[in-house]
């Protein structure tokens, strides 16, 4: 059964239709890709499916969002909504304080306030992300003096620990260098067993390497969401071969 | 059940930032409504015409004509403007292009300093030095609209360098760097180029600095003379409304206080004008 | 060769126009706080500190101790409607919406306001109509009303400078607004809030006018918010008034300008550090 189903999903910005009417079945402990041009849709679609689309004035949604069969917009509080489906988003952003802090703030806000118990999540979030062996000696300092992709995978530590059911990354390895990219891609696989991944990503290579099905949208629409690779191998629509050969896009 | 608790406190929370943010309107109505009240009464009673345009500001014979404080403040204020707007702008123009970065960085501060230093100091300051000054050099009391405009102007100066220097920076580079090009001298393109082009941040620096000055009270109540007459000279001793109302609120009852209230609401006026004014030009200059 | 300025006798008159401003903009500076310095700090005499007032050592303290308690006073009073309203304006409200315009119009206004007509406006509202009298209380709700556009502008900077993507990654780890603002937002903005708040305290410090008819001048330490007490910048004021203590009245616009001068040092130190 599919962790998350979207059905005739349509979006507005005030007046102006974003996204047109789309469909498509998440499956549960897979890694999922949303690719396609820039102005596509991905990143919109995405930050849909933990309502964080919520903060943006003048944001209309029609249709219906299911995470394991209940409609997120209709019949869930946001704030389970973003226990259960947890974000890292395109650049790190570590909060301004220390690493321990970072990881516990998702713990505490959900009412986790015995110390050993943080603790013991603190090291599980961190072990998880891959980051616990280069942070375990400081971590009551401050998160900002990490390297860029060690904040990134903080941030991944970060959105484990509240242990949500699906993880969603957008474009989370757009702002690091190659090393810190293939560390992050690993990282992912490694978490599909755990999680359920939505992955938004520029970099079709990166789809193809690590995601078990792809969505390609553009315009708005998805043009064509299938396993990867048959995507990529055999695209149905022209429209999609077109894209990942690189003839436009 | 803890959701739909978390929800109302949400609610609760933001009504009370909302009913904070209401702080400052209510502020305005308030202070508005208490002086309106107070003082249109004493308007009335006294007539617009007595009160406005009356020459003679006698309490004790119930004769409440404040002209002269009116003329007064315009005055002072006047004079102030005269001697802090063009001391104000060369000092931005040179801090802005033609001094290195060591004497920005003792220069910058002082004028911010020079802002925070209190009214009641700068008063003193007038009153030990600028008035014995005076009293050597014209002779006379050495109090007056002369030494009132002189203090008022060091005053408005810290305002209307910053706000200039500020329009200054906002000019475009290439205005000046066009001038340069053109085989201008670098005092030439900055006064003739790049000042005209922050004209409406200029003026609104000049506005800023009115209501300053208008507004101001303790300092200039120290070295003005106060006598409630309009000024024949600029030595000749002069009283302003806010003057006015700070040297007798303390003893005034019945219909002598609320004609110092109303002093009060027509200062009000002109500042509310001010503002006005220096909102509109901000506006403009942004 | 011929100098620039030997063939532009105007450039060369605005050069010279520019350097007088300097000097003296920086000069009567100069001379302002040396001057007092120089006649204070000899005056400055031990009984100017004795814990009573009397007409014999005309002392300083309780007006200082009473400084500090107005001070204290007035940004309880202000500090939760400054900051909760730069919270409202910055977290809840829509830009465009009308009561954010109307809020920074009225905030406007009031920075804009004379202290007199705050004192007048004070002894008019909480001294007769309140019945509060000349007191602590009726001073400290004045003042609260003047520094409160000065808390709220520079909370309000002081947030809209913290980074979207913090509160973007709270809300994402299912946190709600409120501990958003508390645990994130507001902790990020406090050095932004503390330089306001210090600049605040500077304003109370040096006012006069606001307080004269509305705290008055009693010269000894209040026993309650009830009693009617006097600042420093009022007893020097009152000092200056009289005319009979010059040599205390020079000692106490020493420790007044000094006290004052530390706090917009400090309250710009901090704002500089932020810019970094």
């Amino acid at each position: 059964m599919s962790k998350i189903s979207i059905q005739d999903m349509e979006l507005y910005y005030g007046d102006f239709q974003a996204i047109k009417g789309i469909s498509m079945e998440i499956p549960e402990n897979k890694i999922t890709a949303f690719i396609g041009p820039s102005g596509c849709g991905k990143s919109t679609v995405i930050k849909s499916l933990n309502r964080m689309n919520d903060l943006v004035e003048g944001c209309r949604i029609t249709g219906n969002i299911l995470l394991d069969g209940v409609d997120i917009y209709k019949e869930m509080d946001p704030i389970v909504l973003r226990k259960r489906v947890g974000m890292v988003f395109q650049k790190p952003n570590p909060f301004p304080m220390s690493v321990y802090d970072n990881i516990a703030f998702g713990p505490r806000t959900h009412g986790v306030k015995n110390k050993a118990q943080l603790d013991e999540i603190v090291e599980r979030s961190l072990r998880q992300a891959a980051i616990w062996d280069e942070v375990k000696d400081r971590l009551k300092k401050s998160a900002l003096g990490l390297s860029g992709g060690q904040q990134q995978r903080l941030c991944i530590a970060r959105a484990m620990a509240v242990e949500p059911e699906v993880l969603l990354m957008d474009e989370p390895t757009s702002a690091l260098d190659p090393i810190s990219t293939n560390k992050i891609e690993e990282l992912a696989s490694d978490l599909k067993k755990d999680f359920t991944i939505v992955m938004v990503t520029h970099n079709m290579q990166q789809a193809a390497r690590i995601s078990d099905k792809t969505a390609f949208f553009l315009l708005g629409d998805v043009i064509e969401y299938n396993d990867t690779d048959e995507l990529f191998s055999n695209p149905q629509d022209k429209r999609t071969e077109d894209y990942i050969t690189g003839r436009f896009g | 059940m803890e959701i739909s608790r978390n929800q109302f406190k949400e609610k609760i929370m933001k009504l009370v930032f909302l009913v904070t943010a209401m702080a400052s309107i209510i502020a305005v109505i308030v202070i508005c409504g208490f002086l309106f009240v107070n003082g249109v009464p004493a308007i009335k009673e006294i007539g617009v015409k007595e009160f406005l345009l009356g020459m003679e500001w006698l309490p004790m014979q119930e004769i409440f004509g404040i002209l002269p404080m009116i003329v007064g403040s315009i005055y002072v204020t006047a004079g102030a403007i005269i001697i802090g707007v063009p001391i104000g702008i060369f000092s931005a123009v040179y801090l802005v292009r033609f001094c290195n970065e060591k004497v920005y960085k003792i220069v910058k501060p002082a004028v911010e300093l020079m802002a925070g230093i209190p009214s009641i100091v700068y008063g003193f300051f007038g009153l030990v030095v600028i008035v014995p000054a005076f009293q050597t050099i014209f002779g006379g009391s050495g109090k007056g609209l002369l030494t009132a405009s002189l203090l008022l102007g060091i005053m408005i100066l810290p305002t209307i360098i910053s706000v200039v220097e500020s329009s200054l920076r906002a000019v475009p580079e290439h205005y000046y760097e066009g001038a340069l090009a053109l085989g201008a001298t670098r005092e030439r393109s900055m006064f003739f180029v790049t000042l005209p082009a922050a004209k409406s941040g200029v003026l609104a620096g000049v506005a800023l600095g009115i209501g300053r000055a208008i507004g101001e009270t303790m300092a200039v109540v120290m070295v003005a003379g106060n006598q409630p007459i309009i000024p024949d000279s600029i030595l000749s001793g002069v009283r302003t409304m806010t003057s006015n109302v700070v040297l007798e609120m303390g003893y005034a009852s019945g219909l002598h206080r609320e004609a110092l209230i109303a002093t009060a609401v027509v200062l009000f006026v002109f500042i509310l004008l001010i503002n006005l004014s220096f909102s509109a030009l901000k506006r403009r200059a942004d | 060769m011929i100098k620039t300025k030997d063939r532009h006798p105007m450039s060369m008159f605005l050069n010279i126009c520019m350097k007088i401003a300097i000097i003296f903009t920086v000069g009567i500076l100069a001379f302002l706080i040396g001057y007092i310095l120089i006649m204070g700090i000899p005056n400055i005499s031990p009984e100017l500190f004795a814990w009573e007032f009397t007409t014999d050592n005309q002392s300083m303290m309780p007006a200082i101790i009473n400084t500090l308690i107005m001070t204290l006073l007035t940004l309880v009073i202000a500090l939760p409607f400054g900051i909760g309203a730069a919270i409202y304006l910055v977290e809840y409200a829509r830009q465009s919406s009308p009561i954010v315009k109307i809020v920074r119009i009225t905030a406007e206004t009031l920075s804009g306001v004379p202290s007199i007509v705050f004192g007048l406006f004070g002894f008019l509202m909480f001294g007769i109509a309140f019945g509060w009298n000349y007191s602590l209380m009726s001073g400290a709700m004045t003042l609260a009303i003047m520094v409160l556009p000065v808390i709220m502008r520079t909370t309000e900077e002081a947030l809209l400078g913290v980074p979207d993507s913090y509160r973007e990654a709270s809300f994402g780890l299912g946190a709600g607004k409120l501990r958003t603002i508390f645990r994130i937002t507001l902790p990020s903005a406090m050095p932004g809030i503390i330089a306001g708040v210090i600049l605040s305290i500077g304003r109370i410090v040096g006012e006069t006018a606001a307080l004269l008819f509305t705290a008055g001048t009693v010269a000894s330490i209040p026993s309650s918010v009830f009693d009617s007490t006097r600042t420093l910048a009022v007893h020097l004021y009152a000092l200056l008034n009289e005319g009979l203590y010059m040599e205390q009245a020079y000692a106490t616009a020493v420790v007044l300008m000094v006290v004052v001068i530390l706090i917009n040092w400090l309250s710009n130190r901090i704002a500089k550090k932020l810019a970094k």
